[in-house]
């Protein structure tokens, strides 16, 4: 698992990406109460803000960490946005997206790195 | 952040694990571990225990104190029974709020509780008014809140009096000479209570000790206050809001306005009572979000999907704990104001369709 500076983090699944947030990010926001996901087949640009994350306290955006195409989006975290907050890791992964190498996961930072970053 | 004010309750906060945040020129716990959404759940199913003591608390002496309030708040104060409550605005020549208050009748004088923001203007206007004009900086202010609240201020506070809602008491404890008012910020049952400054976190502990109550910060204070329908001066109602507009008709009583014994005399008294003879061009409405985003403050609202100029704009919304939904209070002209009318949001560049609704979001559970 690797983890961007936007407190995303990344997994290899094939020749996809998993992308959710960070328990840091979790706890950050606050409780969750409502997830918008971009559409599946949408083709994203790296930096483009793609999802979008209400907590009790504010509106956050997240913005895609890689170029490519949105395979996969989790409909649970839109049904139940406190899935979020119960498991950032696991469970509440944001979406899937088709990279033309999935390699392009070794610019980030490991979990060391991540810990040093978010404090 | 050095120069922000403390509560006598600062170091309980901290010590309770809160996150601190500026709010009205203090630094105030905004939630504790538990989190906004349990410590809201909390409140509504149990207690919570709130530190209001930011907000101002001023009492006015003199024969005439009641007389001279009326001449700055169009409510009922002669009328208002010995032990008795009752909530207000200071209004300003144009009909606009100035600020919203608590008043008790408590025999020789009147005690006001006034909003944490505004209590520097608040004593200035009252002191160019009135003689007898006292703050009082020695007392904490707390609010605990929640269906459990009777039972737990009763443990301990054994000499608590049978009280209704906006009744107010004087009550003699092992903390010291404590007023008590049956009211709050909920929409629960609960009461606000003053606390000699020395004896506060003592009394503080010996509440959040007891199994129903749990302390509870400002945001969860925001929800809780939202679903109650209830305003945030500064967000729902201003200087720049008549009370007509704002949707508190119901709190101008009739000896005030025209025809009655006492009508008019106060601030802007030509545009409100206008106002309640004819209507105002705008309302204070609740709306109810048909998709899950929340509509928060600023959110410009429209009739169509299509049309070009706004109608209205939320003046405070968020996702109610207990209601399971979003919600929001909004400022729309007065033909777009009736119950069921279907309007849109602007959010995010989409428009988004809600409901006008009847204000509470969440009944109320007051002990009448």
């Amino acid at each position: 698992m690797k983890f961007t500076e936007e407190h995303e983090w990344l997994e290899i699944e094939g020749d996809l990406l998993v992308v959710g947030i960070t328990e840091h990010a979790s706890t950050q926001l606050g409780d969750v109460v409502f997830v918008e996901l971009p559409e599946v087949g949408r083709e994203v640009e790296k930096g483009e803000e793609i999802v979008v994350i209400e907590s009790v306290k504010a509106a956050s955006d997240i913005s895609a960490p890689v170029d490519g195409e949105i395979v996969e989006v989790n409909q649970d975290i839109v049904d139940n946005p406190s899935l979020v907050n119960e498991d950032p890791l696991g469970a509440a992964w944001f979406f899937k997206i088709k990279v033309e190498d999935t390699g392009v996961i070794d610019g980030f930072m490991d979990a060391d790195a991540y810990k040093d970053y978010a404090g | 952040m050095s120069d922000l004010l403390r509560t006598p309750l600062y170091d309980l906060h901290v010590e309770l694990g809160a996150k601190m945040v500026p709010f009205a020129g203090y630094d105030m716990p905004v939630q504790y571990p538990l989190g906004v959404m349990k410590e809201h759940l909390h409140c509504r199913a149990s207690a919570g225990l709130f530190d209001v003591s930011h907000m101002g608390q001023v009492i006015l002496r003199g024969a005439d104190a009641a007389a001279q309030l009326e001449a700055l708040i169009p409510q009922n104060v002669l009328g208002l029974a010995e032990g008795r409550q009752r909530y207000g605005f200071f209004t300003n020549e144009a009909g606009g709020i100035l600020d919203d208050l608590m008043f008790a009748n408590r025999g020789d004088h009147l005690l006001l509780v006034v909003n944490a923001a505004n209590k520097a203007a608040d004593i200035a206007h009252l002191k160019a008014h009135m003689d007898g004009v006292e703050e009082i900086t020695d007392r904490a202010l707390l609010a605990l809140q929640g269906p459990a609240s009777e039972e737990a201020l009763k443990s301990v506070v054994p000499a608590l009096p049978d009280m209704k809602f906006m009744d107010v008491a004087v009550v003699d404890s092992a903390y010291g000479e404590l007023w008590i008012s049956r009211s709050g910020y909920t929409g629960e049952d609960g009461y606000e209570i003053s606390v000699p400054e020395a004896k506060a976190t003592d009394f503080t502990k010996a509440l959040i000790a007891l199994e129903a109550v749990e302390p509870i910060g400002l945001g969860a204070r925001d929800s809780l206050r939202l679903e109650a329908g209830l305003c945030l001066h500064g967000n729902d109602i201003d200087p720049t809001t008549t009370p007509v507009e704002g949707n508190l008709i119901w709190a101008i009583q009739k000896t005030r306005r025209t025809g009655g014994e006492r009508a008019g005399g106060f601030p802007g008294a030509e545009v409100i009572l206008d106002q309640l003879d004819n209507g105002a061009p705008k309302k204070r409405v609740g709306l109810q979000p048909e998709g899950r985003a929340p509509m928060r403050a600023h959110t410009m609202i429209y009739a169509s999907e299509e049309g070009a100029d706004p109608i209205g704009e939320v003046t405070s919304g968020a996702f109610g704990p207990t209601l399971g939904a979003p919600m929001s209070m909004a400022y729309v002209t007065t033909e777009f104001a009736a119950s069921g009318t279907r309007l849109f949001g602007d959010v995010r560049g989409k428009r988004m369709p809600v409901q006008v609704v009847d204000l509470p979001f969440v009944p109320n559970n007051f002990k009448r």
